[in-house]
């Protein structure tokens, strides 16, 4: 079991460092709030300026993709311990997942995009 | 420390996994296990909606048209907001959790019970959340006319807001013969009962009204902002698709037909909310169990409170997929 003395109190790379574990928790319960005001912000006020696309998807999609997975990075690491855990477990969890999603999600999004083509250029039309 | 936490009876046999090369207990390493593959049985349903939306990129459903409700708000246009408040409910109740599991590294049981109950009416209240959410999206708001190929036909008026099948068809007579407990069933009917309005109805409630026009699914690029938007017919060509290619009403969204959209948006929603909402049912449970066992001394016996570590990490996972499921239907 972890001791005390065994959390890690750094966040943002040393550039934030906490009294306590307690302390820490709340001030990621912070930082994860205010990422998902700006989410929220973003969604409902959907500047024009973020409409232009980069790689088939907006700039706004990106931003909140990008939003989502620093969310996941500190849920995983300060709430869950992942932080507080040596390499080898983290990296058998966080490798594993991160190869076989982006490979499944690359080609899944590629076949989408294929079959969508098929239909919009098909000799028949399909809004009937 | 670790050799008093005799849960497995391995610890010290090196081939009985009793040594802990990464340093996590057996339980703890199990839980791990158990999340990575959930957290790629998860990916797969998200990488699944993705590719279905990608092959109907031009006619989605707008999400923020479709949860817009806010309760004790009715009729106001609030997209999003609920399902923000739900994540904060749900990030709340993490922050809860990892609360209790810090108290039981100072073996303070009280605070760990505390700090239980308080998750425990987090994950509560985010599960009905949820269920309001379903109720709002199965009954529909507008309501909408399906079309002989699946799609979907929803009306708009002069300033091209949507405008409720409610506001502008009256129902018509019905040939219901009702019936009793003698006869075994309800009513006999010709009309279609499925909807509350009929399709002439609405064709002729439509013809009446010439302010009104149809929107079809497909999403047309607005030039000027950039923003995607749904297409809005003349009123000519809307009365000739009404005519020709409309087959029945639809009203709310199920597994085979949906007033907002593709059907498979509904679909999806349904599988992967539901599942992410089953996970939070079964956290909800799980930490119920553990909440009991603190309250009657079982870690305190047992003197540690790793089985509160345990169930917190499955309650973390269950928010950190909430995180993507909120992007990927809500924002994105």
């Amino acid at each position: 079991m972890a001791d005390q003395t065994a959390h890690k109190l750094e966040i943002f790379r040393g550039l934030i460092k906490f009294k306590s574990n307690t302390q820490k928790i709340w001030g990621v319960l912070i930082f994860l709030s205010l990422v998902t005001i700006v989410e929220v912000a973003l969604g409902y006020i959907k500047p024009n300026i973020l409409n232009n696309h980069l790689l088939g998807l907006k700039y706004l999609n990106w931003i909140f993709i990008i939003l989502t997975l620093v969310k996941a990075y500190y849920i995983t690491w300060d709430f869950m311990h992942m932080r507080d855990e040596v390499s080898g477990l983290r990296r058998a969890v966080v490798w594993t997942s991160v190869f076989l999603i982006t490979y499944l999600i690359a080609i899944l999004l590629i076949e989408g995009e294929y079959i969508y083509q098929i239909y919009k250029n098909a000799a028949v039309s399909f809004d009937f | 420390m670790d050799t008093t936490v005799a849960t497995t009876g391995t610890e010290g046999q090196v081939w009985g996994g009793g040594n802990e090369p990464l340093g996590a207990s057996y339980g703890k390493l199990m839980m791990w296990f158990f999340i990575l593959s959930d957290a790629l049985t998860f990916s797969g349903f998200l990488a699944a909606y993705g590719f279905s939306r990608f092959k109907f990129i031009e006619e989605w459903p707008i999400a923020d048209e479709v949860f817009n409700h806010f309760p004790f708000m009715h009729g106001t246009d609030a997209p999003m907001f609920y399902v923000a408040l739900m994540t904060f409910i749900l990030i709340g109740s993490s922050v809860t959790m990892v609360l209790a599991v810090d108290a039981g590294h100072y073996m303070n049981r009280k605070k760990v019970a505390f700090y239980l109950l308080l998750t425990i009416i987090g994950g509560l209240v985010f599960v009905g959340s949820q269920a309001w959410e379903w109720k709002n999206f199965i009954n529909g708001e507008y309501g909408a006319v399906k079309t002989k190929g699946g799609k979907v036909l929803q009306f708009v008026d002069a300033n091209g807001k949507r405008i409720a099948l409610d506001a502008f068809v009256t129902v018509g007579a019905r040939d219901v013969a009702n019936q009793g407990n003698s006869e075994g069933i309800w009513f006999e009917t010709s009309t279609v009962t499925t909807a509350t309005y009929t399709l002439d109805e609405v064709k002729e409630a439509f013809a009446n009204r010439s302010d009104l026009k149809i929107r079809t699914q497909v999403l047309t690029l607005n030039e000027k902002t950039g923003a995607s938007e749904k297409t809005i017919l003349s009123r000519e060509a809307s009365l000739a698709k009404l005519e020709t290619d409309g087959v029945s009403v639809v009203e709310g969204a199920n597994l085979v037909e949906n007033e907002y959209g593709a059907p498979l948006f509904a679909d999806f929603f349904f599988f992967i909310t539901g599942f992410h909402g089953f996970h939070v049912f079964s956290g909800v449970i799980f930490n119920m169990i553990v909440f009991f066992n603190v309250l009657i001394g079982t870690y305190e016996r047992r003197g540690s409170y790793e089985m509160v570590e345990k169930v917190g990490l499955y309650w973390h996972f269950v928010d950190l997929v909430w995180v993507f499921v909120f992007t990927f239907f809500y924002l994105v």
